[in-house]
Parts: structure tokens; sequence; C-alpha cells
């Protein structure tokens, strides 16, 4: 099983890394330590000291926040949406694109949906305006709560590592 | 312990062991019926395929284990490649839509080749439709025969897919089958191409054949060469097609004989059942590799816009309707996985449902471009996932009825979501190389026929199809104009093959600008191609892709593809412009918005608009039609996106100038050469500026879903937005409890079909293939 050091995990997650290490990567099995140095490197960028628990996204994550234990789901920017056993859609701010004009600021007519079938729903944080998620479905449709990962499982049984403390919400 | 796979031996709890009076045909003396329920009994009392608790030849001589996966893998593969050339079609030979895979006796799939290896579990249903119903006596089963299928009623994916099912024999008893499938380019449908829009049911899909016998001693028979022949428009390719079937199962045949001489049938039998346990036992282990226990919910639409006066149909098909296909994949602590599909939408009055083996089996094409890339794709993945699709569903029809002729349209729309869940577990773990945003719609499809450049009846279906563009990746953008997600080796065709197989000159090709979707790694971008009718005669032509509705979302922030929309041009006199020098449409059609075809034509009669779908046109020499593949959605924030790329994309004609300073807050503009420089001081503060007007425009998501349930309340949405919903409800009780939640809606509130305006054949009143005398029906999912 092939290893990757911590440079070439740091460039993955940067997109800058070569072809022929990505290449291994893809097709070699996988590093079962790269969760432990991806979650290194991600938690040395942060302007902030609380536990990445989880990325949820290339600027979203669960994180144990250090006063309280509590793991919410947080922006890089800082802003906690809630807690992680919630959907952060629900606490974000969100832009909803339901007719022609506004779908066409997105792309020009014809190859922008028909507003009466699609719409999207763009979700930001409310603190920094990143965009983490655009849903595109029918009018009425409910928020998706895409993602309730068993991360104590993922921890203690699939990767033997400590469970990060958690309070209860 | 181990449950044995031969015949007459103890096995525990084993009733098939009872009724051994019948001498059956496959090795040990089972008929293939009592073999196949022995395997599944011990498959089901066991959790392992065929009760294999342990695999003996694997564990205990893992060398000779290889050595048979590697040779009779490369021999398969090398039986495509061969076959392959055999083939008229260029959508066989150029486009490489074959497929050959290799069974055991229970017609549990073994090895497979590349191409289109949906076709794992599809001929395997197959066989196995032919084990539960007895063919075995009648028409009796025997070495030299050869059967033929693509009955969709019993798990093909459209009946363009034409199945030639092998026996394989050694000493005088069954040991396996071998199967090949050709995606023919016309099946004498009402439209031709091989996935004609016009016919709302079955009747109308074309030839249709269920598990035939259509040779014996290696010979085909007369009578099916003659009917055959006739119930097609293209009889040189369909004839050829099937030569190149026969000869790649032939060519497989010979190999397992060669196999069994060399290594021994003892080694070889063992084999057939423990390499499928292996399949299983592998998914495992790289689902717990890959991914992250818990529960992730997607879901997939597609638009179907029938009332349209270009949608010629019957009245109670002549309806606006939505796919509807939400899933939730659970993966648990012990790495098995269940997908559930509870509250996908009701099979309708088109071509595009799908039979539960169809969208099963063509996960598989999915997965095993990330979760299991190995070359063992069998049926142990199958066996290792637990599926629900309800009946009545779309992927799961109660109707015999229904048509299925382009499946895909529905199947990759509903597929693409499944990235996106899959995705959030790579991002998740830090495996980002694995990361897709999702898929491209896999359209438009050109299809017509009628006299062709060499004056005979003929199909086409241009496979251009074959190279859209890819979803994004988290960590480099996606392909543009590459792949396919139903052919993970597809490729666009030379033009000038496409030219000697359809009448109808290349006026243009190149990369569709602005069909990926945006995002810090965008979407790849698909292409166009701008086509002229040319020496052809009583000819016709349809649109078949996504228009309303952009089937395939953006991820983690990246925005979805864009969607579709038709360019037809009738009356053109080009004829005359091009005699006399002038201007014509060449190139693609850069800017829909602002386009520069039309004013080149005056006179004509141009069709631009979001109807994607059409049925049978009429087309006249110098006529155009613009052929549109799409794009792949985007991942992450495209205000991320490093400034340079977006001067690449410029450049490159990837996006429209005036979309990059609105999505990706660039400022850019061209020097003295016409070369898009970036500005970096103002794309810095435009970006800035942007996030500030984002959190300016939108409003707490909780704010907004109070006027949405005010919507919902008033029933203020299109009807196809309501029946969607209302086809959804009646079926998936729990989706519509969970939407009902949701918004708080009040008891007296309800959607019902019978309330909507419109037709609702088929909501009430069908009958089900099971409900014929003497079928018995292979159950494959939980429903």
């Amino acid at each position: 099983m092939p290893t990757y050091t911590r440079t070439k995990v740091a460039e993955l997650i940067d997109g800058t890394i070569d072809r022929e290490t990505l290449h291994e990567m893809l097709s070699a099995p996988k590093d079962l330590e790269r969760f432990v140095t991806y979650i290194d490197i991600l938690q040395e960028r942060m302007s902030w000291k609380d536990k990445i628990v989880l990325p949820y996204g290339p600027k979203l994550y669960c994180v144990q926040v250090a006063a309280t234990k509590q793991w919410t789901i947080r922006c890089e920017c800082g802003h906690d949406f809630c807690d992680q056993s919630e959907n952060w859609k629900l606490h974000a701010l969100i832009n909803v694109r339901d007719t022609q004009e506004k779908l066409e600021e997105v792309y020009p007519r014809l190859m922008a949906p028909t507003s009466t079938w699609q719409v999207y729903r763009e979700y930001f944080c409310p603190e920094c305006g990143t965009l983490h998620e655009v849903e595109a479905p029918t009018p009425w449709y409910p928020v998706i709560h895409d993602f309730e990962p068993d991360i104590e499982t993922f921890y203690r049984d699939w990767l033997s590592l400590p469970v990060p403390e958690r309070a209860a919400a | 312990m181990n449950v044995d796979i031969h015949a007459n031996r103890p096995v525990a709890e084993d009733p098939a062991q009872s009724s051994d009076s019948v001498i059956g045909i496959v090795r040990g003396g089972e008929t293939l019926k009592q073999h196949r329920d022995r395997l599944m009994v011990a498959t089901k009392s066991t959790g392992h395929y065929a009760g294999l608790q342990q695999l003996p030849l694997r564990e205990n001589h893992p060398i000779l284990y290889n050595k048979l996966f590697s040779r009779l893998r490369a021999g398969i593969v090398n039986a495509r490649e061969t076959a392959k050339k055999i083939a008229a079609s260029p959508i066989v030979e150029q486009e490489g839509e074959l497929c050959f895979s290799l069974y055991n006796a229970a017609g549990d799939c073994i090895l497979t080749s590349t191409g289109i290896i949906i076709h794992v579990g599809t001929m395997g249903a197959a066989i196995k439709y032919m084990i539960e119903n007895g063919w075995e006596e009648n028409p009796g089963v025997a070495p030299g025969d050869m059967f033929c299928n693509n009955d969709c009623l019993i798990g093909n994916v459209h009946p363009c897919d034409v199945h030639t099912i092998v026996p394989i024999f050694w000493e005088g008893s069954l040991i396996g089958w071998v199967g090949g499938v050709t995606h023919v380019i016309d099946t004498g449908s009402v439209g031709p191409g091989s996935m004609s829009t016009g016919q709302v049911q079955r009747f109308g899909d074309g030839y249709s054949i269920t598990c035939r016998k259509v040779g014996t001693n290696d010979t085909l028979s007369r009578d099916w060469l003659h009917e055959s022949q006739r119930m097609v428009r293209t009889t040189r390719y369909w004839m050829l097609d099937e030569r190149t079937r026969i000869a790649g199962c032939h060519m497989i045949r010979k190999l397992v004989e060669d196999v069994i001489a060399e290594d021994g049938i003892e080694n070889y039998w063992k084999f057939a059942y423990e390499s499928v346990e292996h399949g299983r036992q592998g998914l495992q282990a790289r689902i717990k590799a890959m991914t992250v226990p818990g529960k992730y919910r997607q879901v997939g639409f597609v638009d179907v816009p029938y009332n349209h006066e270009d949608v010629r149909v019957p009245d109670y098909a002549k309806v606006d309707t939505i796919m509807h296909a939400p899933s939730e994949i659970t993966i648990r602590a012990d790495a098995t996985w269940r997908l559930d599909f509870e509250g996908s939408s009701r099979w309708g009055w088109h071509t595009y449902n799908a039979h539960q083996v169809s969208f099963t089996s063509g996960i598989w094409v999915m997965m095993t471009q990330s979760l299991i890339p190995t070359e063992l794709i069998n049926d142990g993945a199958a066996y290792g996932t637990e599926f629900r699709l309800p009946k009545g569903t779309w992927m799961n029809p109660d109707d015999r009825r229904v048509a299925f002729s382009y499946s895909w349209h529905f199947l990759v729309s509903a597929w693409t979501a499944l990235w996106r869940g899959l995705s959030r577990s790579y991002v998740g773990r830090g495996y980002l190389e694995e990361v897709n945003a999702g898929n491209a719609n896999t359209s438009n499809w050109l299809q017509g026929g009628g006299f062709n450049q060499y004056d005979e009846i003929h199909a086409v279906n241009s496979f251009e199809t074959a190279a859209v563009g890819t979803g994004a990746c988290a960590m480099k953008d996606g392909l543009d104009h590459a792949a396919a997600i139903w052919n993970p080796e597809g490729d666009m065709g030379d033009m000038e093959i496409w030219e000697l197989a359809e009448p109808l000159i290349y006026l243009g090709r190149q990369v569709k600008t602005n069909s990926g979707g945006y995002g810090k790694y965008r979407g790849g971008c698909g292409f166009e191609s701008l086509r002229m009718v040319w020496n052809a005669n009583d000819w016709t032509m349809y649109f078949m892709g996504n228009g309303h509705v952009t089937s395939d979302w953006g991820l983690m922030g990246g925005y979805p593809s864009a969607s579709g929309y038709r360019f037809a041009a009738h009356n053109t006199n080009l004829k005359a412009l091009i005699a006399e020098g002038k201007p014509i449409p060449l190139g693609g059609d850069d800017d829909p918005e602002n386009p520069t075809y039309d004013a080149l034509l005056p006179g004509a009669v141009i069709k631009r608009d979001k109807q994607a779908i059409t049925t049978e046109e009429m087309f006249a020499d110098y006529d155009l039609y613009l052929n549109y593949l799409r794009g792949g959605p985007g991942f992450g924030d495209p205000l991320d996106r490093e400034p340079r790329r977006v001067a690449e994309d410029l450049n490159g004609r990837y996006v429209l100038p005036r979309f990059v300073e609105r999505m990706y807050g660039v400022i850019a503009s061209q020097d003295a050469e016409g070369t898009w420089i970036v500005d970096e001081a103002a794309t810095k503060a435009k970006r800035l500026e942007i996030r500030k007007e984002r959190i300016a425009k939108a409003q707490p998501t909780r704010e907004w879903m109070k006027a949405e349930r005010g919507r919902i309340l008033r029933k203020d949405a299109a009807t196809q937005v309501q029946q969607m919903f209302a086809s959804s409800f009646k079926l998936g009780p729990r989706f519509e409890a969970e939407f009902r939640a949701f918004w708080d809606l009040p008891a007296d509130w309800t959607m019902l079909e019978d309330d909507l305006e419109i037709p609702s054949y088929g909501a009430k009143h069908h009958m089900d293939i099971s409900e014929l005398p003497d079928v018995h029906v292979v159950q494959f999912v939980e429903e």
C-alpha cells in the first residue's frame, strides 16, 4: 500500500499535485493514513484552533468547539452554522433563482433551465458570503439534508482513532 | 462451514437436495433450476455468495487463482477488441458499444470485458430468466446453441442492446455461459434510430426477442435470419453486429475450453463461484477503505416536455412530466450498504422507463470509475448491495406496456446524484482525487432516417454523445468533451466516419462554450456539431436530450452544468448561398442568446427553443441540425477559482466573457493580440464586492421557507411539478410523510393526480408481466 508525503497531500488539496503521483493515488489501493495527514494540514491552515472532526466541503467542516466540546458545522471563516446533528443549510443564507431573468444571469438564454421546471438555490455563509452549496430542484422541494455521517463509528471502528469528545447540543 | 458448490454433496438445510430424481444438464447432474435455487438458498442463509465462507482455491492456491483470473479476463477483453472489427456500424466499431461477459452455470457473472459493462447484469438476468422458466426442457439447452435476447421486461436496458448468449459445456455438462451485446443502430421501432421517441408503448419499441434459440450447432437458423433482417431498417449493420457477438462468444468459449484443458475443470469450476464471492468481499473492503459510514441523500430530475406540437404522440401521453429519483445511501458500520429510491416517480408514456436490472447494473458502470476501479467486474458487487426500488416507479414498472427505448434519459439523470453522495465521503476522508461532482446528461441524440446517400433505407444515431463533458473533481477541472457515463471508454468518433455513415455534412464541430458548470474547478464542456443534410431522401430527424431541466447539479458550491436547447433550420436557401459564395453558418452556436446563424439564413424556418425532445420531423437537403453535447457540473465556489484558469477558459472559448465577471468575479481584458489578461487587483476587489452582494441579496433559509410553504399551500406551481409530487406521493408514502413534515402541511392539504387537469392513464390500471400465464419473473431488488 503506498504512502504519500505531507507535501504531496498538501499539493493534492491545492490542486497542484504532479500527474504521476495523482495517477498512483487513483490506481493504487488507498493509503489509510491519508485522513490524519489531511486533517492535520487543514487544521494548520485555519485561523481558529478548534479541532476539525470531519471536512464537509472545501470550506466547510464539522468541528469540536474547544471550550464546550460541542460538534458544530463551521465555515472556514469561523462562522458556526449549527450543531452537527442539524442541516446546516437551514441556518444559512439562501438566494433562490426562480425566475427566467435570475437564471439567465448564470447561463445564456436557452442554456439556463426553465424556472417553472427547476430553480437554483444558492446557500451562503452569512458572515463571509462563501457559496457552500447549490441545489437545483423543482419548486417546492424540501431542503435536502444531504450528509449525516456516523463519525463515531468512522473514528473508532474504521480508522482505530480516538473519537473526539462530544458534548450534547 | 463452507457450502459446497457441487451437486450431490451434503448441504445443511438445502431443500434443493431432496429432488434428485431429475438428471439435469449442469455439471454434477443438477438441473439449471436446482443449481440456481441451491446457490441462492446458500447465499441468503450465509450472507456469502453460494455459501462460500471460505475461498479454498484463492486462499490455498493464490497463484493459480490469479493466473485463471488474468488469463480469462485478458481473453475476454481480447475477444471484444477482435470481434468489434467485424462490425460495420460505427456505434460498435468506432464507439466501442459492445461488451462480453462470462457467467457460471447459475447465470452469475464471473468476469466481463471493457465497454458497456452495464450488461454484466442484463445478460445474467436473461440467463436467469431462461433458468427460472424451464428453457432446459423447452426449447432445450445444448452444446452449439445460440440464444438471442433484447427483452427489457426481463432486464435489458433498451431494445437496441441485443444479446447473444451461448452455453458452455465440458464433457457433456453445462459449466457456464458467455454473453455478448452490441448496441444496434436500429430496432425497427416506430421512428428510425436505436433510441427513438415517437412511441409510448413497448409495442412501438421495435423488434423484441425473449431469449429465443436462434441457432444450433453453431449455425444460425434460416428462419431467424430471414425474419430478423426484415424487422429492422439497417439490415447490414444488424447482421454484422450479430456476427460480431457470435465471434466474441465463440472466442471466449474456446478460451474457457483451453483453460480447463490446461488447469482442470475442478479448478475452473471453483473459480467460477469463488470469483463472485471475491467480488462481493472486494466491494465491502473498498467501501470501508474509501467512504465514511452514515446516510447520504440526493435527488435527480429530468424533464419530459411532451405537451408540445413537435412531440407527436397520443393525447394521453401528451403531458409535461418530470422524472424524480430521490435516493438515500446508507453505509453501515460493517461496510455493507443499501440504496433506497423511495419517493421516485411513476413510469410514464414515453420511452425512458427502465427495468430494475438495468437500473442497478448500470450503477456498477459508475462504481468502476471510483469505488471499485478493478478488473474484477462481476456480479459480486450486486450481491454486496441492497437495492430498494418501489414497484410501479419508472425504474421498476408494474405494467408490461411500458416502452424503454431511451431508458438512459432517466438512468443517467438519476445516477448523477449518486456521485455527489459518494463524493461527500471522499472529501471527508481526503481522497480528493476520487471526487466527481456528477456526470453530464449524455445528450443530444441526433437520430432519424430515410433514404441515405447510398439510396438505401437507413437509420442513424450519432454516438458523438459518447464524448460529453465530465464533472469537476475536488482538485481539477472536469474533462472537456471526453466520455459518457455509460461507456468509460467513450469517444466522439471521427467526422469522416460519421459523414460516411450519415447523409449529414459537418459545417462545424467545436467546444460548446459555457456548457460546463462553474466552480473552483469547472465542469468539462461538451461540444457541438452543425450538420447539413446532404444527399438524403424522405429524411426525418429528431432531438433527444434535457432542456427545461439541468439534470446534473454541482457540488459544494459548484454550479449545475448548462441545460439543453435545440436549433434546426428548414428552407435555408443554402444551395444558392453556397453557389453565390455568400457567408453561411459555420462553426459553433457560441452564444444562443445572441445567435449568429439566423441572420445568415433569411427566410428560413428556424426552430431555436428549449424543446430538446421532439419526434420525427421532415428534413430536406440543405436543412441544418445542431447537435449540442452537454457539459458536466462544477465543484466549489466559483469565486475561489484561480483567476489565471479563468483567463485560460476565456482564451480557449470555454466561457463567454460576459459571465466571467458575474460568476467568477474576475476582471479581464484583451490585449492587442486578443489574448485575455486578468487584472489581479481589480479581481480581488470584485470578489470582495460579490461576497458582500451575496449577503445583502440573500435571506435566511427559514424565512424563505415561510414564503415557499405559502406557495405549496396555494398549489402555486406548474402542472408538471404538481404531477411529479402527486405521482411520488402515491408510490412513496414515506416520502410524502417527510414532505408534509418538512413543510408542516395541514392534514387537509392533498396532492392527487386525479385533481390535476391532465390525463393520468396508467396511474390506476396496470398489469405486470408476472400476470401472464407460465411466466416466472426473477426478483432482483426489494420492492
